[in-house]
């Protein structure tokens, strides 16, 4: 067992994991953030994606003695803090866009477009199609998650050129 | 269809028809989920499966001793040890009298037919020692030679997956118009007939992949059990699940919780499920299993395996003249909930939207050594309609006609509706003519040909290809009286309820339980319709056996047909109970009431009105109703629909093929589809997109692949290539509304409509663009490997590189060296 200390979506953990440990499975099991799922095994899926010092990581991935000293945030703590209820701008735009069905790729859908966004504020439909390649979905054939990673780069660039029109 | 403007700034006299946001969407996008997996229970033991490396061999001994003294495993159990409780996985669908079942335990017991199938099971007290211990199990197996080609296996002298068997076919399901009345002699009009082409298709397997993988919980209470798992239908699975375990069903509870995607995948009563039960049962202890991405991938069944011999006759105007079609219908191993009538339900929709005098339909069930087959989406239809739509491409060329002219000369027309199929089926609404000039339309279709010409005429690298799909398929699953002619073990009907709580406010409960769909969305919009209460005041409540005690659940493009039905006919008992009321409160008569807009009012007399929602409050305190009713006016109602609905459309793709290096991308995807009345214009959207990627995904990219020995090659999404963002398209959609006569939404069903339609688009796009070159045929998927082959060497692309071989390296594994037959290692993939 190796001792860790983590802040995950602003909370302080200290635990002790056993060094083969995934991140994914630590923070699914030792944490109870089941917000992140496991959708495969040999990270192609992206359902598991989180952000690690603000970085989108696939946490199945990652060792969870390689978050050690880290800020890890899931999709349990990206909206914003202290107003119940409110959402962050890509996951509102996934509901207005109807951006999800099952809703199970979502949660690592979302972590990657924020990731995408900040790394690049206004892409255009082939930037947003390659820049979410390493998430895969199978209800919504991707049609709806790049209108609504559309509508959140408007809305957080202020200019809401899109608006409802997708 | 475009979203314009938002639903609430429109202030709707009615909500169906308005594209709601989803209900659905606040505990998804935040992670407040229910996965099955996400469950805790105190002193929950946890379940790894040992499955069998090898297609098919007898197990002649396991050695459990050293997993069983691993760390932290409490148990371990073989096929032996369960052989006298497990029964047998239910198939619910005999199609013929005859056919041939020989049983599908849970875990094998002396032998196993498939890679993937269970052999062992350890229990332990963390998924970690139990999945570690899976190493420490030692299984000997004698090899047998695997039956892995359909065509090997119908042929004299086959080796057998079944050697208690007499040959490795299951069924033999006919379907001839002529002897049903339906149609003339199939045999006579080909006979007659100035124009035959033959060809043979292939569909490959496919693997549903849905996003979340399959997941169990079964928590014993006494003689009480409540099992928690990633289904399609808890309904069905309970029923079957007391059946094969011999738990009485009043003592079992089954729960669907957040489904991750199904698409007919889970569907399915599975060998896991049982399994979790029959240890939960024996421990007496809370038991979790959830597979990783691979077991999912080899053990949860597949979709499609077909090899299609089809046969069209026509004049030499290009009228058709009959359509004759014989099926080999991979079932894998064994015989799973409706393996066998999957390609049953396709016997019908071979003739498409086509006005054939003469039919004729035969399909062999045939066994394998492969995982079993069952429903994927469109289950039986996608093949019928890829078949037709491919032939219908092969007679134009034949004849030297336009495809569009062959398929406008032969369809159904408006004013014929309904119309009477040479299948027997009456299709119900449509209007297949102006579905295609609208998607002609939204293609650019001129401006495509032209430049198609263009690029033919200059030899161009890059050729351009457009295709088309204009289908129908069978929705609204089903008429429980047709369901009993086909031999189905169920019926079709679906189950609502109303309540009316003491604030108004309305909980409604379903029998059909969705997994991504929308239902909470979709329900509450007709039940504010219904019963005039606002969108925010219905809660939808399924999935849950004790919530939602009868049901027929969700597959098949049922959903809105079926239990949106009973969801509205469940609402208007509710109107007539509260109207009883809202008279004695108004002192009236019932007949001088007009109900609209969730308010009773005295006709004549303004102001004298009593909302349905202080009728709810009314009944509560029941201080002040009628002498002669129950102080309730909560309803319910079970809705059989008497026919199928019929949804159509015309798929249009545009394919650039790059002849140099075998490439291929869609350069443009328009369809139209009519669905009937849509209640969700976003939702709606939202199915066709997903089934287009699907279907899209057969033609371009997906194949369930097994080498030579048995082994699944394409056994990670590293092989099994599910498309990304980057793979697909942007489509077009639109659609026509033709109501649906059969049921008071006129809707049609929309959750297969894309998935059906667009393979043979694709495929008949890519053809259109290399015909010229010599190809009349490509296996799906279309590799560019293939696609090169096709185009520079001949022949339709062959098999697949890896096809023959193991993903790893090698022709044939260690373990399975010398039973690889010459044939089998020429190309196991079909």
């Amino acid at each position: 067992m190796t001792s860790i200390n983590v802040r995950v979506d602003g909370m302080s953990y200290s635990d002790d994991v056993e060094p083969r440990t995934l991140l994914v499975h630590y923070l699914r099991e030792q944490l109870g953030k089941v917000g992140t799922v496991v959708g495969c095994d040999t990270s192609n899926c992206g359902a598991c994606t989180v952000h690690l010092d603000g970085q989108a990581v696939k946490s199945c991935t990652v060792f969870a003695v390689q978050a050690d000293g880290s800020e890890v945030t899931t999709i349990e703590g990206i909206a914003e803090e202290g107003r119940d209820g409110a959402l962050h701008p890509v996951q509102k735009a996934f509901h207005e866009m109807h951006g999800l069905q099952c809703g199970y790729c979502t949660p690592g859908m979302i972590m990657a477009s924020i990731d995408l966004l900040r790394e690049n504020p206004n892409p255009s439909e082939t930037e947003i199609r390659e820049g979410i390649e390493g998430n895969l979905c199978r209800c919504t054939g991707y049609q709806n998650i790049v209108r609504a990673v559309q509508q959140a780069a408007g809305e957080m660039s202020g200019a809401d050129t899109l608006g409802a029109q997708a | 269809m475009t979203v314009t403007e938002d639903a609430a700034t429109l202030a709707p006299a009615k909500e169906v028809g308005q594209p709601r946001r989803r209900k659905e969407d606040a505990r998804l996008i935040t992670g407040r989920t229910t996965w099955t997996d996400n469950m805790v229970l105190p002193g929950m033991l946890h379940l790894a499966v040992v499955r069998s490396p090898v297609a098919h061999a007898r197990i002649t001994g396991i050695d459990v001793s050293a997993a069983q003294q691993a760390p932290n495993v409490v148990a371990v159990y073989t096929g032996r040890d369960l052989a006298e409780e497990q029964g047998s996985i239910p198939c619910a669908w005999p199609v013929t009298a005859d056919m041939v079942n020989p049983g599908h335990p849970s875990i094998a017991v002396d032998q196993v037919n498939h890679v993937g199938e269970a052999v062992a099971i350890v229990v332990g007290r963390s998924k970690v020692a139990a999945t570690d211990a899976v190493e420490l199990v030692d299984v000997d197996y004698e090899l047998l030679p695997p039956v892995l080609d359909l065509e090997e296996a119908v042929a004299d002298g086959a080796d057998l997956v079944h050697d208690q068997l007499e040959s490795n076919t299951s069924y033999h399901f006919v379907f001839d118009a002529g002897e049903a009345g339906t149609g003339t002699d199939t045999e006579q009009a080909f006979a007659d007939a100035e124009v035959v082409v033959s060809r043979r298709l292939v569909q490959q397997r496919l693997i549903p992949a849905f996003m979340e993988p399959r997941s169990v919980v079964v928590q014993p209470q006494g003689d009480n059990y409540t099992m928690w798992s990633a289904t399609q239908v808890p309904h069905v699975l309970r029923v079957m699940a007391a059946m094969v375990t011999g738990i009485p069903e009043h003592k079992l509870r089954v729960v669907a919780p957040d489904v991750g995607g199904g698409f007919g995948g889970k569907l399915q009563v599975n060998p896991e499920e049982i399994l979790c039960l029959l240890l939960a049962r024996r421990l007496g202890k809370p038991v979790k299993w959830t597979e990783t991405r691979s077991e999912s991938l080899m053990a949860a069944h597949h979709g499609r395996g077909q090899v299609q011999f089809i046969d069209i006759a026509a004049d030499r105007e290009g009228n058709v003249k009959g359509l004759r079609v014989r099926l080999l219908a991979d079932m894998g191993a064994y015989l799973r909930l409706i393996t066998p009538g999957v390609p049953a339900l396709g016997a019908f929709m071979f003739p498409g939207i086509y006005k054939f005098p003469a039919y004729r339909f035969e399909c062999d069930g045939v066994f394998t050594n492969k995982v079993p087959t069952d429903a994927y989406r469109g289950a039986g239809r996608p093949e019928a309609t890829f078949a037709v739509e491919r032939i219908m491409d092969e007679l134009a060329v034949e004849l030297g006609m336009d495809p569009l002219e062959l398929r406008r000369k032969n369809w159904i027309k408006a004013e014929e509706f309904p119309f009477t199929t040479v299948a027997g089926l009456e299709y119900d609404s449509g209007d297949y003519e102006q579905a295609t000039q609208k998607a002609l339309e939204l293609l650019g279709y001129d401006e495509l040909r032209a430049e198609q010409k263009r690029r033919r005429e200059s030899n161009d690298p890059v050729q351009l290809g457009i295709g088309f799909s204009t289908f129908t398929e069978m929705c609204g699953l089903a008429p429980s009286r047709v369901l009993g002619s086909l031999s189905y073990g169920a019926g079709g009907w679906e189950s609502a309820s109303i309540r009316m709580l003491p604030t108004g406010k309305v909980e409604v409960v379903t029998g059909s339980t969705p997994h991504g769909q929308g239902h909470e969305t979709a329900w509450s919009q007709l039940v504010a319709d219904q019963l005039g209460v606002p969108f925010e005041d219905v809660e939808v409540l399924h999935g849950d056996t004790a919530v939602a005690p009868r049901g027929m659940d969700t597959y098949g493009s049922r959903s809105l047909v079926v239990g949106g039905t009973a969801v509205v006919k469940a609402a208007e008992k509710v109107v007539a109970k509260a109207r009883k009321v809202a008279a004695h409160l108004l002192e009236a008569s019932e007949d001088d009431l007009e109900f609209a807009d969730g308010k009773f009012a005295v006709r004549g007399t303004p102001g004298a009105s009593v909302g349905i929602q202080e009728i709810a409050l009314a009944v509560f305190a029941a201080h002040n109703y009628p002498e002669d009713v129950e102080p309730s006016i909560d309803a319910e109602a079970t809705f059989d629909p008497v026919n199928f609905s019929f949804p159509h459309g015309t798929h249009l793709c545009a394919m650039d093929v790059d002849t140099d290096t075998g490439m291929v991308k869609i350069r443009k995807y328009a369809c139209v589809d009519d669905v009937g009345t849509i209640v969700n214009p976003l939702i709606v959207e939202g199915q066709i997109h997903g089934g287009l990627a699907q279907g899209i995904a057969q033609a371009l990219y997906e194949e369930a692949v097994y080498d030579a020995d048995g082994n699944l090659t394409t056994g990670s999404f590293v092989d099994y290539l599910v498309p990304s963002a980057a793979d697909l398209p942007h489509f077009d959609t639109a659609n026509t509304v033709h109501v649906a006569p059969g049921n008071p939404i006129g809707a049609k069903g929309v959750g297969e409509a894309g998935c059906i339609a667009s393979t043979p688009a694709v495929v008949n796009a890519a053809l259109d663009a290399v015909r010229h070159l010599g190809v009349s045929d490509i296996l799906m998927p279309l590799t560019p490997e293939r696609v090169w082959r096709a185009i520079h060497q001949g022949g339709d692309g062959g098999d697949r590189a890896t096809a023959g071989t193991n993903a790893y390296g090698g022709a044939q594994t260690e373990s399975t060296a010398g039973v690889s037959t010459p044939a089998s290692s020429l190309g196991g993939d079909r």
